[in-house]
């Protein structure tokens, strides 16, 4: 098993997991404070049914994934849709493109599955250059982001009262948000990215005793769980995607019904 | 009192498909607590949400202070559970001041918020919304969900943080009402 792990083979798409399971997290937390953690599913979808519509038109699958996922989040803000109807939308929208783009393309069943379970164990340069760029922006805008939005979902009436150009945030967190569920998606799958973004977020707000430690607790889990379920998928020779869901809801059981 | 004020309305008719309050003048200075009274559905809420610019204005103009800063704690603050914010967290969010609160609210500083009572939480946005560094603070029913003492320490937390800003404060309690205001103007 150790010999797996450390084979060569695999250090991009760990790199590339790794940085994946310490941001997506940290998006996951401020969903569940907008209480629009179903983005991340329905983000997901979308981006799914990108990536294959992507492939089928002769884009790289993160291109295709992360250009529909993106239409996705501006469309929602511009619409000033809040909430989780919107996704509700998107998720249908998305499962209905990914399989009938499945049916009718040379591409077929196989890769649309493959988007569903996710293949980290077969990402390569492009998927850890969108990692490292997504990881690299949130880096440089949550510090931004993050104070804003605690502020607007607290005191919703301050923005439009002090006539703020609230846009800017909103829209940003956004198609941050889009972004990262879409370079997620294509590496790590559906589940993958969705449970990426919700399980930790969901621990954490039930076991934090404030919101630095809730950011915290969400990295380390997330991260916590992407490392068991990678060591763990080689080891057993099981598809990564749902070995990483099993870990998290493995946390979340532990999290709910701790002493 | 200030001069110049912060806030003056003139002939105001304001309310959301049609009217419902109004005309309605009045000038805001700094150093003031305001107090709107009027029986249930006079619109005062909505005068309050008019001036926030969250309802619609028919007739009349509402004019501010050049930069003239706002802060609105409405009827029903936002209230999320789970929510892994202290009420420390929840002051910093806001830019109010944390180490001024008052005695008895400082224990909810390490609190998390969902795990406060209504009261301790409404007095906490109250705090938060009349030390965030607002010129102009709109309160509407504060006194909703506070017990004798806690009505008591909103009444001292109003006196003890006019001196910089005004307060404009609906409440159908005419009582709290002369207690704490410079002036009372009945809507409706």
């Amino acid at each position: 098993m150790s010999e797996a792990i450390l084979d060569p083979l695999f250090h991009l798409p760990f790199a590339t997991g790794l940085l994946l399971a310490l941001v997506l997290p940290l998006l996951g937390t401020l969903l569940m404070l907008r209480e629009e953690w179903l983005a991340a599913l329905g983000l997901a979808h979308l981006a799914a049914a990108g990536a294959l519509l992507g492939l089928a038109v002769g884009m790289t699958a993160p291109i295709g994934g992360l250009l529909a996922a993106l239409g996705g989040g501006t469309a929602k803000a511009l619409l000033g849709v809040r909430g989780n109807a919107a996704y509700a939308f998107m998720i249908l929208a998305g499962w209905s493109a990914l399989l009938l783009i499945a049916a009718n393309t040379a591409i077929g069943d196989a890769l649309g599955h493959a988007l569903v379970e996710g293949q980290l164990y077969f990402a390569g340069p492009v998927d850890l250059g969108a990692a490292i760029l997504l990881t690299f922006i949130a880096t440089l805008t949550l510090p931004w982001l993050l104070p804003k939005l605690v502020r607007a979902r607290l005191f919703p009436q301050d923005e439009t009262a002090n006539r703020l150009p609230a846009r800017r945030w909103h829209l940003g967190f956004d198609l941050l948000a889009a972004a990262g569920i879409a370079v997620a998606t294509a590496t790590l799958g559906l589940m993958g990215a969705f449970a990426l973004v919700f399980v930790p977020a969901w621990c954490a707000f039930r076991i934090a005793p404030g919101w630095r430690w809730a950011l915290l607790i969400a990295v380390i889990l997330g991260s916590g769980a992407y490392l068991v379920a990678f060591a763990a998928a080689l080891a057993l020779d099981q598809p990564f995607g749902p070995i990483l869901v099993a870990a998290l809801l493995t946390f979340a059981g532990v999290a709910r019904w701790r002493p | 009192m200030s001069a110049r004020p912060l806030l003056t309305l003139t002939g105001l008719r304001a309310g959301w498909d049609r009217p419902v309050v109004g005309p309605v003048s009045l000038e805001v200075h700094r150093g003031e607590v305001i107090g709107l009274w009027g029986p249930n559905g006079s619109g005062k809420s909505t005068l309050l949400a008019a001036i926030a610019n969250g309802a619609r204005v028919f007739a009349g103009t509402v004019r501010r202070a050049p930069q003239l800063r706002l802060a609105v704690q409405t009827q029903q603050p936002v209230r999320i559970a789970p929510l892994p914010l202290t009420g420390r967290d929840l002051l910093r969010t806001a830019g109010a001041d944390v180490r001024g609160v008052p005695g008895s609210l400082a224990a909810a500083l390490r609190r998390r918020v969902d795990r406060l009572s209504g009261g301790q939480y409404q007095l906490l946005c109250v705090w938060a919304a009349l030390t965030s560094g607002a010129d102009l603070v709109l309160l509407d029913e504060p006194t909703n969900n506070l017990d004798p003492d806690h009505e008591s320490l909103l009444a001292e937390m109003l006196s003890g943080q006019i001196a910089d800003r005004a307060v404009l404060l609906v409440s159908h309690e005419q009582a709290f009402l002369e207690r704490v205001c410079s002036r009372v103007i009945e809507v409706g």
